[in-house]
């Protein structure tokens, strides 16, 4: 979603070139070739990438299906410009939970530099069942909860049905022309420079649709209200008069 | 942390050996700007933190947290790995002036033979084998003691051979640090080229020797 040369000097044309052109190219293709005429043609990216999962064994396909959907959503979680403390929806979801920016920062980069070989680290949504003693709302509730995570080669959270919002390729590829084997500073310059914190709110927003929303709004719900009577409510009753 | 004036153990003297040829003489397999910063800074890097590990380990030990000590085993085998790993690989390349890419001779020669018809049905079966290698690793050829036959295995990341019960013989690191500055310049293919041109510079006669101490 950007010129290759967009990015520079944090990361350069050169690697663009080679990282989508040639690495995100060559998945895709195989991909496509690999699902030719088997049941998996024809689903959503994110679905092949679930179903060929298979629990942990994965099937041929998970590979590239996995690489492609991960890379998408690396180069989109891309931007010119980018970089540092976040602002709106996840700015206040990271305070919340994360404790604060400089600590989800001390957190991302921990993941980042102990992902031992190949692999991603990513920001995402997970979810914990916890039981509501509410009588108004259903007694299992999902409560949506920010984690930074890692994983290896080329598996992601979507194995583990959270929901990404952020990842950075920490893959050798993604950054050995402009850093070598300097993985640290490639992780921090990330952070400062490229991290595309808009499309992380829009992907918030698009989550909501598929989960409750922690804290219901108690404005709607005043949780200390007595029960009305009729007659506070305003309501006339007539009475039966036999 | 660590208690100034106490002895060190004899282990925390890894560093970090020399290559027996120059930084440029594996060329044009692999390019001196690849050599020269995997040796002085990926190799260098596994070795300072194994040693950090290593210290932390003992100072866990002399705390009895056996939490950390468990912890600490992840950056111990990643590292350590790493060290041991590539001190195999410079070993195992040499320069063709020195050598480097000349058949194997003698028993280990026989031995290709018998366990895979050939040495270019070896060197293809390694090659594939690397290729197919997703993420970080090695490919190998690697000898199982108590059967006396040869074997090519992989491993991923730095997991040592002796993890999967083979003495490594020869070893072909597949991160992508081995080749990358190559990509799509020297190499159109990348990892396939990287692995077609090695053979080039292997030392067989390293490997040999290696073979043989272990019969």
């Amino acid at each position: 979603p950007f010129l290759q040369s967009a990015l520079e000097p944090y990361m350069s044309k050169k690697t663009l070139e080679v990282h989508w052109g040639k690495h995100q190219r060559g998945y895709i293709e195989n991909l496509n070739r690999q699902i030719a005429n088997t049941p998996l043609e024809g689903y959503l990216l994110e679905d092949i990438v679930k179903i060929s999962y298979n629990r942990g064994s994965p099937q041929p396909a998970f590979n590239n299906a996995a690489q492609a959907w991960n890379h998408d959503f690396f180069f989109t979680s891309l931007k010119p410009g980018g970089g540092k403390s976040p602002t709106g929806e996840i700015a206040e979801l990271i305070d919340k939970q994360l404790g604060s920016y400089d600590n989800f920062v001390k957190e991302f980069k921990l993941a980042a530099a102990s992902q031992f070989g190949a692999g991603w680290a990513w920001l995402a949504r997970e979810f914990l069942f916890f039981l509501s003693s509410l009588s108004f709302y259903p007694f299992c509730l999902k409560e949506a909860k920010l984690v930074v995570e890692k994983t290896p080669n080329a598996i992601n959270p979507l194995i583990w049905d959270h929901i990404p919002l952020l990842v950075l390729d920490v893959w050798e590829h993604a950054y050995y022309l402009d850093f070598q084997n300097n993985r640290p500073d490639y992780v921090s310059t990330f952070l400062e420079h490229l991290v595309n914190w808009d499309i992380v709110n829009a992907r918030l927003d698009r989550a909501k649709a598929f989960m409750n929303w922690g804290e219901p709004d108690w404005d709607l719900f005043d949780k200390d209200a007595d029960i009305l009577t009729y007659e506070e409510a305003g309501i006339d009753v007539v009475e039966d008069s036999s | 942390m660590a208690v100034a004036g106490q002895q060190s153990r004899a282990s925390h003297s890894f560093t970090l050996p020399d290559l027996d040829y120059d930084y440029g003489e594996l060329e044009p397999a692999i390019s001196g700007e690849i050599m020269k910063l995997h040796h002085t800074k990926h190799h260098q890097t596994y070795i300072t933190n194994f040693v950090k590990a290593l210290e932390q380990l003992e100072q866990a030990e002399k705390d009895g947290n056996a939490e950390a000590i468990v912890k600490l085993q992840g950056a111990i085998n990643f590292n350590g790995g790493g060290h041991v790993n590539h001190s195999i690989f410079w070993k195992n390349l040499a320069p063709s002036k020195s050598g480097g890419g000349e058949p194997p001779e003698g028993k280990l020669a026989s031995a290709i033979k018998d366990e895979f018809g050939s040495l270019e049905k070896l060197i293809a079966k390694m090659n594939a084998d690397g290729a197919a290698l997703q993420g970080s690793g090695w490919v190998w050829l690697g000898l199982n003691k108590d059967l006396k036959q040869l074997a090519v295995q992989t491993t991923a990341n730095q997991d040592p051979l002796a993890s999967k019960g083979l003495v490594p013989l020869l070893g072909i690191d597949v991160w992508e640090h081995a080749y990358y500055l190559q990509a799509w310049t020297d190499y159109k293919n990348v990892k396939p080229d990287y692995l077609k041109n090695i053979w080039k510079v292997i030392n067989w006669s390293d490997v040999s020797s290696r073979y043989e101490a272990n019969l």
